[in-house]
């Protein structure tokens, strides 16, 4: 290696190729031994996630088995799982899409101003039309409205992309961010104008929780949902290389404007449909995917993507079943989420070795 | 052949880059040299189709890099930038098999596997190709990098000062990679070097450019010369012979 002589004499690349045998491959593992341990965690967080799920569906029903009314409440049950997979497919899918994209891995797709819009969009309903109006705010109608507004923001927002001369995804994320915490601002500035009872209301609206959501929306949400997450899994390949950055991503002949813009309006679909559907998550999509890159140890998204989603369900039913059946304390879930996605956020960044 | 016609890139009333006029002959190794600020960077970002020009045109083996398919450009010609950080955690072999992205589209066939490989030997990475890139120096950083884009197979590559940190021993080690890769693959070459007296000890032809204009263009002897380089680097240096060929002495 340390043999300093003009033009090392060498054999020439083809005559070398024999060197080559099947086992030297590229595959998304480095070893069988992180495969193995990929396929046994997935597995494991998959059945954790069905084991909760099933757990919330039968545990402390108020009825007995055998008792008829035992199926409505396990249906209304099922409700608020279906709600937490969509929830955990949208969010883990979008924060791992949007890492990739932005070549970021310290923020969340929320910085487009989702969570901003959502909570000015309840204010604003409370604040201008009243509390009747607010809990009369709901419905496939309110619904639709919700998911197109945020849509037609976010796509203003990529419309920066295509402008010319200062066409710039950081910027681009800045004036999110600046959009985000002026409507916010404004949203609060607004709050503290409400009665006590009002902001009660609202209060509750404005962390995510699943018993926000409502089952009359799922023939719109699941199919939107399912086709964007195939999508999404079916760019995994391109997400690959746009990971590697642009120049790179363009050098190996990625149309990367094109192909960011594409995933970017992935990622505002999900993102809209879980945020009108159960509220702001801020936290869990970021927390899902830096556990995700942590356990996966791969860079294809065919793998990460599952395992960010099954990581994603494991936390959300695991947390509603503690807080709900052991600890009786339905209302803070989100807030609990929020608070260890918090400091995991904190102990990702003070030890940033392998983002 | 590489040709560039009346490209101008302009950043700002006083910075400007052109226009330029080149030939880049097919085959070989060029060297483009120059102060800092000179436009090397820009120039082959714009060949690279990394940058977009203002004014011009750029024929890369006859075709335009403005309007063909990045794809289909993708088989031709590749660029290294200088700066590469990832965010994913990759190992040189993932790194390398990248490079086989335009043909395989991620999924990679075994003859895909066999032309990493290939390449991976070729820049003495065998025994790190299981390695991440977190876990090896910035000499064998940037030797996974390169060989990451001569696995793209394409006639045409071009690389953004790619001796940036290496020792001299790494250096030495690099441009005789690369002038095998030029002599032995018939892959042309155009590099951006710092040190005039690599470019002349390994390149076919140097370009040497100042305030974003082309200063010179020709054979290492024909711009190897005290009163050129003097002028283009606005520092006295003198020519010598050395045993290799032209040294300059500043």
């Amino acid at each position: 290696m340390s043999t300093i002589m003009h033009r090392k004499p060498k054999p020439s690349p083809a005559e070398r190729t024999t060197a080559h045998k099947s086992s030297r491959n590229a595959s998304a593992f480095p070893s069988k031994r992180l495969a193995r341990r990929y396929w046994i965690l997935l597995s494991l967080f998959l059945s954790g996630g069905l084991l909760c799920s099933l757990g919330l569906l039968l545990y402390n029903n108020p009825v007995p088995v055998q008792s008829p009314s035992f199926w409505p409440v396990v249906e209304r049950r099922i409700t608020a799982i279906v709600t937490m997979a969509i929830a955990a497919l949208c969010q883990s899918l979008a924060t791992v899409a949007f890492h990739s994209v932005t070549n970021n891995r310290i923020i969340t797709p929320s910085l487009l101003g989702f969570d901003a819009l959502y909570s000015t969009i309840q204010t604003s309903m409370i604040f201008f039309f009243g509390a009747g109006a607010l809990i009369g705010f709901s419905g496939t109608g309110a619904f639709l409205t919700q998911v197109g507004l945020m849509l037609v923001m976010s796509l203003l927002l990529y419309g920066w992309l295509l402008s010319g001369k200062y066409a710039d995804l950081q910027l681009m994320l800045l004036i999110g961010i600046i959009l985000g915490t002026g409507l916010n601002s404004l949203a609060s500035f607004m709050r503290r104008m409400l009665d006590p009872s009002e902001f009660d209301i609202l209060q509750a609206r404005l962390f995510g929780s699943v018993t926000n959501a409502d089952a009359a929306y799922f023939p719109i949400v699941i199919p939107v949902v399912l086709i964007v997450s195939i999508l999404l899994f079916l760019s995994a390949n391109r997400l690959n290389v746009i990971a590697l950055g642009k120049d790179v991503a363009t050098s190996f002949g990625v149309n990367h404007r094109r192909s960011v813009i594409y995933v970017l309006i992935l990622i505002s679909l999900l993102m809209s449909m879980s945020t009108a559907l159960i509220g702001p998550l801020t936290f869990f999509g970021f927390l899902v995917a830096t556990l995700s890159y942590q356990v996966a140890s791969t860079y294809d998204h065919k793998y990460v993507l599952p395992m960010a989603f099954s990581i994603g369900f494991l936390v959300l039913t695991s947390a509603y079943f503690f807080m709900y059946h052991i600890f009786n304390a339905p209302s803070v879930v989100s807030v609990i989420i929020e608070l260890f996605g918090g400091l995991i956020f904190l102990t990702v960044l003070l030890r940033k070795r392998s983002l | 052949m590489i040709k560039l016609t009346q490209v101008k890139k302009t950043y700002s009333d006083h910075v400007q880059i052109g226009p330029l006029e080149l030939e880049i002959p097919q085959a070989g190794l060029t060297a483009l040299i120059g102060p800092n600020g000179a436009g090397k960077s820009t120039t082959l970002m714009m060949i690279g189709r990394l940058l977009h020009l203002d004014e011009g045109q750029i024929q890369v083996a006859g075709l335009d890099v403005s309007s063909t398919k990045s794809k289909d450009l993708a088989k031709i010609l590749t660029i290294l930038r200088q700066e590469n950080h990832f965010v994913t955690r990759l190992t040189v072999r993932q790194l390398v098999g990248f490079g086989r992205f335009p043909y395989s589209q991620g999924r990679m066939t075994p003859d895909d596997e066999a032309i990493t490989s290939k390449y991976i030997d070729f820049l003495d990475l065998t025994p790190l190709e299981n390695r991440y890139l977190d876990e090896l120096s910035g000499g064998q950083r940037q030797r996974a990098y390169v060989a990451m884009v001569l696995c793209q197979e394409t006639d045409y590559v071009l690389l953004d000062e790619p001796l940036n940190n290496l020792d001299i021993a790494r250096s030495v080690q690099m441009m005789g990679y690369l002038r095998h890769v030029a002599d032995e693959l018939g892959r042309t070459i155009i590099t951006v070097l710092h040190d005039i007296n690599f470019a002349a000890k390994y390149a076919d032809h140097i370009c040497a450019m100042k305030h974003g204009q082309i200063a010179a263009f020709g054979t290492v002897q024909e711009i190897m010369v005290a009163d050129t380089l003097s002028d283009i680097f606005e520092t006295d240096l003198e020519i010598m012979d050395g045993p290799y060929g032209p040294i300059a002495v500043y």
